[in-house]
């Protein structure tokens, strides 16, 4: 670094490149954290339509609108494209962006790296959602890809899977490995572990998991790809392999997976709640325990996905036991929340609003995801739309509206100019609205007895189901809000001070806004 | 959810039931309070941040107690869990086998044994028709078991992994290709009770549902008696005199309900994974090459060895409707017997 600017070439460190080639060559953690949440809106923009084609389908009985095989590629590419293409790379992208601002680094610690893990994505989401142009169409097996459906009786686009799967993976990889070096080796002078803010907590455990898993998903698809076209038997019980063996190795992938997304959303939300509450964020300490606690939990309750699909007696208690204790430290968080909330002088800007739904309403997933936890019960909630209640509950008021809290806490630093507060509260009380409306009539549908994963159903389901469409669409028309407001904000609005929130803490509000194009190249004193 | 017919299905929704009304007290207590500081602690109000950030007492106290009330979840759970691994003693054994998409029950040691397909007409899918009650749960030939007898199912697929779930029972077990898992039930009151499949199983995932018909011990009797008779009337099919008209008519029927919902109606089929028929090289040509694909399957594709799903009876009428519909004409007839020579010179 500084060889460089000792060599006199001193415009070189003033500003982003023109042109296109700013963005393909880039290695500067700002722009590829843009680059990553714009890619992860256009992935939300690409799921939510085909969730919108399913809920049209699913608005009443019988088949009007696509055939049941052109359904099951629905339900699997919304699967896939919303968990690897919209949910994980926003968090990534806010990791980029906030992470070195966080911690007072000038960058992540490997930007080269950086860059290639994000342009990996655009190769394998374009060769992923090719497939469904090809004959036979796209993968049709669930975004789960259980075997042997996903093997002997796939489509032929499935070797395409495979490998879209395999760069998604070294993506991930890549990226959490920067995040790990970045935090364990740039910080400020005098940011130890224990006074980063939690949202870098989260990313450092989060990128830990990743680590873990997604080697397993990687080996996982390498076996499948090993059994379609080279003769082995992996998951065939007809060459003595063993189709639970898929589920074994896919859920041990799987549960750390749900975790990778929503722990960064816990990090975003203990920053932003104690800043609108103007309050320090009661118990630190134990946020990070707890979250540490979650992530070592979420490696040994992997079979809890699979019930039914006849582990023996102790096996099954285990797994039921340990899924249990998850409540305990999720439990600790919300009420640390609430905690930090109690006797404070809150305000309810457009952040603070999607935080507090988040609360609310990720507390209402953990609730069924408890009653799931029971496994007699879960016999009965199994493969329903009580699951499919129960993981969206999870997904979208957590993982998508923390993504939506921080997107509007950090779009003054980002933009250099506050949103337009009046459209935001509008975009969150329509995403509320039409989400609860969606999502909540979903619970009773499962319990009724509706499986998941259906194109038609029995008439007693058809009222809930249509309160669910009208929901869905709802949500999924406000999201060009979302967009509109964003484009507005990077266009103009009134200019953003430094530090916009006056509760907010933290190295980020330090540097000017927008957060000029290289920042802390001299580090930054902590105290 | 409802109580069920079964004891078994009553304890799970008795728990189900406390584990709701644990939640919706926590969820009242928790809930109460963040709205109340939210309608309080707002600056709006004129209130004042306090400082407070940690408190070892609170903290500890909020880790025990959902830990005890965690325990206090888990006793019943766990002995309710218990009862329902316990598939010792039953009184009547049948094996349950998912195919795409249908079940077989096989009544072991019975010499009974028979198809599930869905019964509701595809007019009445594709909105031609109004839907009636049972839409998509209604079933050609439902499971039939006796009233207040222990019946144990042993449960396991053909091809891809599929889930039998029959809500009033409580009873949801996959069906895995090469496994064979238990379940049990014993129901109280005769009656009909519906389920469907609960795992992806490929297209037609949402048209393969469960019926169980629960009767009186004498009805059952009396079911299994004629049904065995049945069987045995089917066999002697095999070797009666067929004329080609007979054969297509009776195939005609048997390629709606087995062959339809790949190789569709038309005998176009969904091409690249389910080719057509209408005018196919196999089923416009040589005999044995037919039979040969129809008994045993294609391996590596989604085409099953009907050999061992249908009588040689069935086989035979499906195999020479499909050599003559749809503008096929090759005019020749696959007798039962044909069928039966074939499987012989294989073994």
């Amino acid at each position: 670094m500084s060889a460089v600017i000792d060599h006199g070439h001193t415009d070189h460190a003033h500003g982003p490149a023109k042109g296109l080639m700013r963005w393909v060559l880039t290695t500067n953690h700002k722009d590829i954290g843009t680059m990553y949440l714009w890619f992860s809106f256009a992935m939300f923009l690409l799921g939510g339509s085909m969730a919108m084609v399913i809920r049209a389908e699913l608005f009443q009985p019988g088949l009007q609108i696509v055939q049941p095989e052109f359904f099951n590629q629905m339900t699997t590419m919304h699967g896939l494209i919303m968990v690897f293409g919209a949910v994980m790379p926003a968090f990534v992208g806010l990791a980029n962006w906030m992470i070195p601002l966080m911690i007072g680094a000038p960058d992540m610690a490997l930007p080269r790296m950086n860059n290639f893990s994000f342009w990996l994505l655009p190769a394998a989401f374009g060769m992923l959602v090719s497939t469904l142009f090809s004959e036979g169409g796209g993968p049709n097996f669930g975004w789960t890809f259980y075997a042997p459906l996903s093997t002997t009786y796939a489509p032929e686009s499935v070797t395409f899977f495979i490998f879209a799967v395999h760069l998604m993976g070294i993506s991930s990889i890549m990226g959490a490995i920067n995040v790990v070096a970045t935090i364990l080796n740039l910080r400020a002078p005098g940011m130890t572990l224990m006074k980063m803010p939690l949202f870098v907590w989260t990313w450092l455990i989060t990128a830990f998991l990743l680590i873990a898993v997604m080697p397993v998903l990687a080996g996982c698809v390498t076996m499948m790809l090993m059994d379609i076209h080279f003769g082995t038997s992996f998951f065939s019980a007809a060459g003595g392999g063993d189709p639970v063996l898929f589920q074994h190795v896919f859920w041990f992938f799987g549960h750390p997976e749900v975790y990778i997304m929503i722990l960064p959303a816990f990090g975003a939300v203990s920053s932003i709640i104690p800043a609108f509450a103007r309050k320090p964020l009661f118990g630190y300490t134990s946020m990070v325990y707890a979250t540490a606690s979650i992530a070592f939990l979420s490696f040994i309750v992997w079979a809890h996905h699979m019930f039914t699909v006849g582990i023996p007696l102790t096996g099954e208690l285990f797994f039921m036991y340990a899924t249990m204790l998850i409540a305990v430290p999720t439990g600790v968080k919300v009420f640390n929340w609430v905690s930090t909330m109690w006797q404070g002088s809150m305000t309810f800007e457009a952040p603070m609003l999607f935080a507090v739904a988040f609360v609310i309403l990720f507390t209402i997933g953990g609730f069924s995801g408890l009653m799931l936890a029971i496994a007699p019960a879960d016999f009965q909630y199994h493969d329903t739309y009580f699951v499919v209640a129960h993981f969206h509950y999870v997904l979208v008021p957590g993982a998508i509206f923390g993504i939506f809290a921080s997107a509007y806490y950090w779009l003054p630093k980002w933009t250099g100019h506050m949103y337009d507060e009046t459209l935001a509260k509008l975009h969150f009380w329509m995403s509320f609205i039409g989400m609860n409306l969606a999502f909540f009539p979903m619970h009773f549908v499962g319990l009724a007895g509706m499986p998941r994963r259906i194109p038609d159903y029995n008439l007693q389901f058809a009222d809930f189901n249509m309160v669910s469409s009208v929901g869905a669409f709802t949500f999924g028309a406000t999201q060009f809000l979302f967009l509109f407001i964003v484009i507005k904000c990077i266009r103009g609005g009134k200019p953003a001070p430094a530090k916009p929130w006056d509760g907010a803490e933290g190295l980020e509000w330090t540097v000017p806004s927008p957060a000029p194009y290289h920042t802390f190249s001299t580090p930054p004193d902590v105290k | 959810m409802s109580p069920g017919a079964t004891e078994v299905s009553r304890s799970v929704f008795d728990l189900h039931m406390t584990i709701f009304w644990i939640c919706v007290v926590i969820g009242v207590v928790v809930f109460g309070v963040m709205f109340w500081s939210m309608l309080i602690h707002r600056r709006a109000s004129g209130q004042q941040p306090a400082h407070f950030h940690e408190s070892t007492t609170v903290e500890i106290l909020w880790t025990i107690v959902p830990l005890v009330i965690l325990v206090v979840m888990a006793i019943p759970a766990t002995k309710t869990l218990i009862d329902i691994y316990d598939t010792s003693e039953s009184e009547l054994d049948i094996q349950i086998t998912g195919y795409q998409w249908k079940w077989h029950y096989k009544y072991l040691g019975q010499d009974v044994e028979f198809f599930s397909n869905l019964a509701t007409p595809s007019a009445q899918i594709h909105n031609k028709t109004a839907k009636d009650e049972h839409y998509l749960l209604e079933v050609d030939q439902p499971l039939v078991i006796p009233v207040g007898t222990k019946v144990r199912f042993l449960v396991t697929a053909a091809d891809v992994i599929h889930s039998w779930w029959v809500p009033a029972l409580a009873v949801k077990k996959d069906a895995i290709p090469g496994f064979v898992n238990e379940s049990w039930t014993r129901i109280d009151t005769p009656g009909i009770y519906r389920g469907q499949c609960t795992e992806l199983c490929g297209k037609d995932h949402g048209f393969m549902p469960v019926v169980v018909e629960v009767k009186s011990k004498e009805d059952f009797s009396k079911w299994l008696a004629e049904r065995k008779q049945a069987a045995l009337a089917e066999k002697e099919l095999t070797s009666k005199v067929w004329t080609l008209d007979e054969l297509v008519a009776r195939g005609e029927k048997a390629y709606q309900t087995n062959c339809a919902s790949c190789h569709q109606p038309t005998g176009e089929g969904l091409p690249p994974m389910f080719p057509p028929l209408k005018g196919s090289k196999i089923a416009t040509g040589p005999a044995a090459g037919h039979i040969g694909i129809v008994v045993n399957g294609k391996a590596g594709t989604a085409m099953a060895a009907f050999g061992k799903q249908l009588s040689e009876v069935d086989i035979a009428a499906i195999i020479t409707y499909e050599r003559n519909a749809w503008g096929n004409k090759v005019g020749d007839m696959v007798t039962p017997k044909d069928i039966v020579a074939f499987k012989k010179a294989q073994e």
